[in-house]
């Protein structure tokens, strides 16, 4: 396989973990979150400042950029307590709008040079390029999967989806909102801190407009066209999200728009997403599982 | 006694819509609220479980003052409410929503004999456990909103308009049901009803509210017989 090929998977396994844990805040405990690229993004400015200033492995890191980007994402979550819906959705906005200006106008985060010179991933001595990297990014998105798995579950996950269907009855029977809410919080952005120490190792040179708003919008797109609330529904939607502008590269200037009409078509005509309720996956998942048993 | 509410003030934003109701419920009693369409019952009735906010006065439970507590903390010392409408949780399966009402409690609980004991009150749920609870009819949410609150062996079970929408003969087994529950399985009961005939032939005390106020109160038997009552909510 070229190079070109295991990037793209690369990428794919990078946004899959990064939609997932998206999925975590927007499909299992109901919590829209359009900011989800600020955590992608503290996730790789953590590793790459930690492997750049103190020397740290990639290895090495990975549990600090979990913990601080989880702990950030906890501390970013508490808008989520008064503002709901389309007030949310503004105010995480509003959280990636700052934590890109931050990275972009703080001279510790580089500025608007970005951090260089990122050290590569070593695995047993050996430098993980793009088929060890691919191998590597493969396991975190098949760990996250479990992690995502668990999560739906356990009480927790019960717990979140009655908090998603109806906030007032779940507190209503003892579920408390605020525990809920933030701990969906703290473990969707520790996935996107995963997403964002490998991103930051794979490209060893990041800025801050590598997680704008844009990203976000793509975030989102991934979960909702692959379908919230699913378990593979966002490896799905990263799938087709990372390849399809491959795919369409010399229609590189309307991107953004084959974006919007996609969501539009998607809402229109899948709205739970391909794999959700009524998607046109989940149906022919069910026709090939009947097939196979009779 | 387990339930008192003193002088509650209940307001949304400047409007207020109960004007100082004191009642209480002693431990085993069923105990009504009857009253017209926009009485205040169901405000009543969520500012007990936290759901509203209490403008002033008090609620006490068990002797301690829960009028600050948020929902989540009251439903942790014993109180449920079957919300009005029901408001099961849609995109859950049946058996998902009647787990949900044992969070926390899994670990002291009994779970397969108390589904049974659900199952049998509500046989129809067993039937369903299955399905999306979008997928019942309204008599049969009703139902799922009464096993939810019923699995955590609720020390005080708050009723908000059961029979509302109800077909008649549904009415009739869910009420049969309340009385069974109380008078057999000792559960404390405050039912907030417009239906005041099926109401009071099953409770032991009764309080009147119209339009925010407290008018009457006193054992359901003498309130049947009342002649304002039985002109204003029994149709004779």
């Amino acid at each position: 396989m070229s190079n070109y090929v295991l990037t793209i998977g690369i990428f794919v396994a990078i946004n899959g973990i990064v939609a997932c844990g998206l999925n975590i805040i927007v499909g299992y405990a109901g919590q829209i979150s359009l900011g989800h690229a600020a955590f992608f993004g503290i996730g790789a400015y953590t590793a790459a400042l930690l492997a750049t200033r103190a020397g740290f492995s990639f290895w090495l890191s990975l549990p600090l950029v979990i913990i601080i980007t989880g702990a950030i994402g906890l501390l970013l979550g508490l808008p989520s307590l008064r503002v709901r819906a389309d007030f949310l959705a503004i105010t995480t906005i509003g959280i990636n709008f700052i934590v890109e200006s931050v990275f972009m106008y703080v001279p510790f985060f580089g500025g608007a040079l970005g951090i260089g010179g990122i050290s590569r991933i070593l695995f047993f001595g050996i430098r993980l390029r793009e088929a060890g990297f691919l191998a590597l990014a493969g396991t975190l998105l098949v760990l996250s999967l479990g992690c995502t798995w668990w999560f739906a579950r356990s009480w927790t996950g019960l717990a979140c989806f009655a908090l998603r269907e109806d906030e007032i009855s779940a507190s209503s029977i003892g579920i408390s909102p605020v525990l809920f809410k933030l701990l969906a919080f703290m473990t969707g952005t520790a996935m996107a801190g995963v997403g964002g120490s490998l991103y930051a190792h794979y490209m060893r040179f990041i800025s801050a407009t590598d997680f704008g708003f844009p990203v976000s919008v793509m975030m989102l797109s991934m979960v909702v066209v692959g379908g919230m609330g699913t378990l593979w529904g966002p490896v799905i939607g990263a799938l087709l999200l990372t390849i399809l502008p491959e795919v369409f590269r010399p229609l590189t200037d309307y991107r953004m728009l084959l974006y919007a009409v996609l969501l539009l078509l998607m809402i229109r005509f899948q709205p739970g997403g391909l794999l959700g309720e009524r998607g046109v996956l989940k149906n022919l998942a069910g026709r090939i599982r009947g097939r196979l048993r009779s | 006694m387990l339930l008192e509410a003193e002088n509650l003030r209940i307001a949304y934003r400047d409007i207020e819509a109960v004007h100082g109701a004191s009642f209480h419920v002693e431990e085993g009693e069923l105990v009504s609220i009857i009253g017209a369409n926009g009485a205040g019952k169901t405000t009543i009735l969520n500012a007990l479980m936290g759901m509203t906010p209490v403008k002033e006065g008090a609620v006490r439970y068990r002797g301690l003052d829960i009028t600050g507590l948020p929902s989540h903390k009251r439903a942790g010392m014993g109180i449920r409410i079957v919300p009005e409408g029901a408001r099961v949780f849609p995109q859950l399966t049946v058996l998902e929503n009647i787990m949900t009402g044992l969070y926390r409690l899994r670990k002291v609980t009994d779970v397969p004999s108390r589904l049974s004991w659900i199952y049998e009150l509500f046989p129809v749920l067993d039937e369903r456990s299955r399905q999306l609870a979008q997928t019942l009819s309204g008599g049969e949410q009703q139902q799922l909103a009464i096993a939810r609150a019923l699995v955590s062996k609720p020390r005080l079970l708050l009723v908000d308009e059961v029979s509302m929408g109800l077909m008649p003969i549904l009415v009739e087994k869910v009420f049969e049901v309340l009385r069974y529950l109380n008078r057999e399985e000792d559960l404390t009961i405050l039912l907030v009803e417009q239906n005041a005939l099926a109401s009071l032939a099953i409770s032991n005390r009764a309080y009147v509210l119209e339009t925010g106020v407290i008018t009457l109160e006193g054992e359901a038997q003498t309130l049947k017989s009342d002649p304002g009552v039985r002109k204003a909510y029994l149709g004779a």
